[in-house]
């Protein structure tokens, strides 16, 4: 198996495991936001808590929580590589650069909105994360409950509309740029991937930012 | 002269790789638009070598934008303002009266300095020297019409072969990655049938030796195939990227 391992790390074979794990985290987002958006129904959070309660104790969900924890870590561990390598490839730095003439910002920025994120991500998951797996909160009150009593803080609704935000960038760079690392450039399909890609950065994030402003305005019993 | 540009250039000196350099600035004047940028360097240089000064070093060869030699890296891009240009058909009607630019070498650890805005690109050579040619016998030149080519295929074909190394892709791109290059000099042969007997041993011996080199990894920002004078296409990336991970799994 050492071909596999000498082609996982090429500079190719990085960038194949930055994509790989980077398409799973977005199948993860995918269902993590439908899930949330069930306090949409203004139910009073029950939708909500028993689709909490059914992914909390379905098997295949506690596990697929395992592969979720290994492909967050090795996109950040393989993303921090990557980083600290490319770094290294450009000694001395130009004296000027006019970046803006050729690339977007945040392509050249994942590095930077992916630390946000990490950053942003700890602060999340002991919120919610550590509350309901690690804790015995739950036998007091919801996860619903929980949501509502966390957004109360508006520095924590401040916090999050800015991980989402970043959020949000890393996916517009991010999405189209997994498939071209995958190799899949396509006249065919390329434009749908960019195009689907830019409204998941969009739409997603938004839909995950609207949760905590809609708790902190009250606009969600 | 009427119309004619005075200017301020901050150019980096620097000895020779082992010395550090820094920005000398010049004033020049009288420079006509009609120039290309090295001949307003070789109006510098006259004036330098007149004034018993050392001369800026830098690459030149054909000056009609096909050798790729002229490596400058222009008010923070390769090749200066314009799109699809190298530095020899660049023009000094693309700059104001009073302007201040900014002269450096391709930065790149893979691509050292040797003197001034001279670097050392001879990593690409070994780039293709590990696999960017066909030695396969391909027997006599065919009839033309008997060549099992489609017209499409042998357009991508051309169209990655029209890359002429000159680095700008490295010197571009935020990683100093060389994907661009490489993915072209893989492309231009893995598209044709010569090249696809050896396309497994080829892609993964010119990979390993992009990364040998010192070249950084990709991060798809597309800053490459903006500055390319030659417009190479990203698609060569991602075709690389195939030729590559099929490679990993079928070859011998």
């Amino acid at each position: 198996m050492s071909w596999l391992t000498k082609s996982l790390n090429s500079s190719l074979g990085k960038k194949l495991l930055m994509a790989i794990t980077g398409l799973f985290l977005i199948s993860f987002l995918l269902v993590h936001c439908s899930l949330n958006a069930l306090i949409f129904l203004n139910d009073g959070g029950v939708a909500f808590n028993e689709g909490a309660e059914f992914m909390a104790h379905n098997p295949v969900i506690r596990t697929m929580e395992i592969v979720l924890f290994a492909g967050l870590l090795l996109h950040i561990v393989d993303g921090l590589r990557l980083w600290f390598e490319n770094k290294s490839k450009r000694p001395v730095a130009y004296a000027k650069v006019d970046g803006a003439a050729n690339s977007k910002w945040y392509s050249r920025s994942m590095g930077l909105l992916g630390t946000l994120l990490l950053l942003f991500l700890i602060l999340h998951l002991k919120h919610f994360w550590y509350f309901s797996r690690l804790t015995d909160g739950l036998e007091d009150h919801t996860l619903f409950a929980e949501m509502q009593a966390v957004f109360m803080n508006p520095v924590v609704v401040v916090v999050y509309v800015l991980g989402c935000i970043s959020l949000g960038y890393h996916l517009l760079h991010g999405f189209q740029s997994a498939f071209q690392s995958i190799g899949w450039n396509h006249p065919k399909y390329s434009p749908t991937i960019k195009t689907i890609g830019a409204i998941f950065s969009i739409v997603i994030p938004a839909a995950f930012a609207a949760m905590p402003i809609a708790f902190y305005f009250h606009l969600i019993h | 002269m009427e119309g004619n540009l005075n200017l301020t250039l901050k150019i980096w000196r620097q000895k020779n790789a082992s010395v550090a350099g820094k920005f000398e600035t010049y004033q020049v004047s009288g420079i006509s638009t009609d120039m290309s940028f090295l001949e307003m360097i070789d109006v510098l240089n006259n004036r330098l070598i007149e004034e018993g000064d050392d001369p800026v070093a830098f690459d030149h060869d054909c000056r009609e934008g096909i050798c790729g030699m002229c490596s400058m890296y222009i008010n923070g891009r390769p090749h200066g303002p314009n799109r699809g240009v190298t530095t020899c058909q660049l023009h000094m009607r693309s700059f104001q009266d009073g302007e201040t630019i900014t002269v450096e070498p391709w930065r790149a650890s893979a691509f050292p300095v040797i003197k001034d805005l001279v670097v050392n690109r001879s990593a690409f050579d070994r780039i293709i020297a590990a696999g960017g040619f066909v030695s396969i016998n391909t027997g006599n030149a065919q009839d033309a019409n008997s060549l099992p080519i489609p017209k499409e295929d042998a357009d991508d074909a051309f169209a990655a072969a029209a890359c002429i190394g000159c680095g700008a892709c490295v010197a571009a791109c935020k990683n100093a990655s060389a994907m661009l290059f490489t993915s072209a000099k893989i492309s231009q042969l893995a598209l044709l049938p010569q090249g696809k007997v050896e396309a497994s041993k080829r892609a993964e011996a010119m990979v390993a030796q992009m990364d040998e080199e010192g070249f950084g990894a990709c991060s798809n920002t597309g800053a490459c195939e903006a500055e390319c004078p030659k417009g190479i296409s990203l698609e060569n990336i991602a075709r690389m990227n195939r030729e590559y991970f099929s490679a990993t799994f079928s070859s011998k």
